[in-house]
């Protein structure tokens, strides 16, 4: 657990007063605040450090405690229950402070938790009286997992929820699992859960939108002759028909036979097959006269 | 229309600790929609997480209500944008 300097972050000076660190927390507010920047994680991270160092030095006792013990936080324990046992010592008021509250849950550096205690306040703003929090969870699937539609089980704050996975869901989409968030507050409704899929790239196949492209491996002589070879798709295996004289990179379509569309049953996108002929190696004598005897044939004996 | 999801206006002013007349200047800036039945005003609780987020900018951010009109287009354009953006990396792993 690192030290964190409260002051740097609003940049103000030690001496800043309450008005200034007030400007100052403003105006980094407005640049940072989640609201203003959606789904921009590191904004929401420095707004969060925004916050716990604005609701330390804007509060007289907690900005004296940090500033008499902020580098030696680990003692901060032992000031707290030497002042407790001081019969004529008074505990003050903690000042009412109003930090923003970013509709997704705010938390509090170790640091703070360590020196202040707990997680330990929540801004008393409206809009947690009302609304429970909304919550974000990224789902990792591989493309085969979003083949068929599936369900998934996914732990949110100790809560196990089974969701179903639509086949053909995008990299980058979002669910929302309305009332799945966290519980409202004085009867208003719960949060609602976001969900994220993130697809893993797959090694054999490529996707764009509906359609799957892949490379398939034949051998010179399947190109030149023409034959059958069995492919591996998504769902199973096929057998596919190769025209004589298959040009190297050459590319065939296999109608509906690509990604599920989402959410159309029945509807499926194309898979694109390019031919990546191979060359054969390690050539027998037998064979390099055979070679030889076709370029005679092909340039009329010029070579 | 689906009035199962709707709630009295007055009872979410309260519930916020928003004056209703706010919710006016809102409609009138064309920031939210209200639904009149039988003269009661209903607020969508699909509207409710845009209402917080203006209610944190006016109230917490001191923007006022032609900044918030203004953002709300921006912030409409960045998360098309965002869509775009998810949509084209989404067509540059092909060639990854």
């Amino acid at each position: 657990m690192e030290f964190i300097d409260y002051y740097t972050i609003l940049g103000v000076a030690k001496t800043a007063s309450a008005e200034d660190i007030k400007k100052a927390y403003r105006k980094l507010a407005r640049k940072h605040h989640p609201d203003l920047n959606p789904n921009d994680a590191s904004a929401k991270q420095t707004f969060q450090q925004i916050n716990e160092a604005h609701e330390v030095l804007s509060d007289p006792e907690k900005r004296k405690k940090y500033d008499t013990y902020g580098k030696d936080w680990k003692h901060a324990e032992e000031y707290e229950k030497a002042q407790a046992s001081r019969p004529s010592s008074s505990q003050g008021f903690g000042q009412q402070t109003s930090s923003f509250d970013v509709g997704e849950g705010t938390d509090f550096s170790e640091f703070f938790s360590s020196m202040f205690g707990g997680g330990g306040f929540s801004s008393q703003s409206r809009a947690t009286k009302f609304r429970g929090q909304d919550f974000n969870a990224e789902m990792h699937l591989t493309l085969s997992d979003v083949f068929y539609t599936h369900q998934q089980t996914v732990t949110v704050n100790g809560k196990t929820l089974k969701i179903t996975v639509p086949a053909g869901i995008e990299n980058g989409q979002k669910l929302a699992l309305t009332g799945q968030g966290g519980p409202g507050v004085g009867g208003g409704p719960n949060g609602d859960l976001f969900i994220t899929f993130v697809i893993e790239n797959d090694p054999k196949f490529k996707r764009s939108g509906n359609d799957l492209h892949t490379v398939q491996e034949i051998d010179l002589y399947t190109a030149v002759l023409g034959g059958e070879i069995t492919l591996t798709t998504l769902n199973g295996k096929v057998k596919l028909k190769v025209k004589p004289e298959t040009q190297n990179g050459s590319e065939v379509k296999l109608k509906g036979m690509g990604m599920p569309v989402y959410k159309k049953d029945g509807e499926f996108g194309d898979l694109y097959v390019k031919y990546a002929v191979k060359i054969p190696t390690n050539l027998s004598e037998k064979e390099k006269e055979l070679f030889a005897e076709l370029v005679k044939l092909s340039d009329g004996g010029k070579r | 229309m689906n009035t199962e999801t709707l709630l009295p206006l007055a009872d979410c002013c309260l519930r916020l600790g928003i004056d209703t007349s706010f919710i006016v200047e809102l409609e009138e800036h064309g920031l939210i929609s209200t639904v009149t039945i039988e003269q009661t005003v209903f607020i969508d609780v699909i509207e409710l997480p845009r209402l917080e987020r203006i209610a944190r900018m006016y109230d917490e951010l001191e923007i006022n209500l032609p900044g918030i009109e203004a953002i709300a287009h921006l912030l409409e354009r960045v998360e098309s944008m965002q869509d775009e953006i998810t949509g084209l990396q989404n067509r540059l792993r092909l060639y990854e």
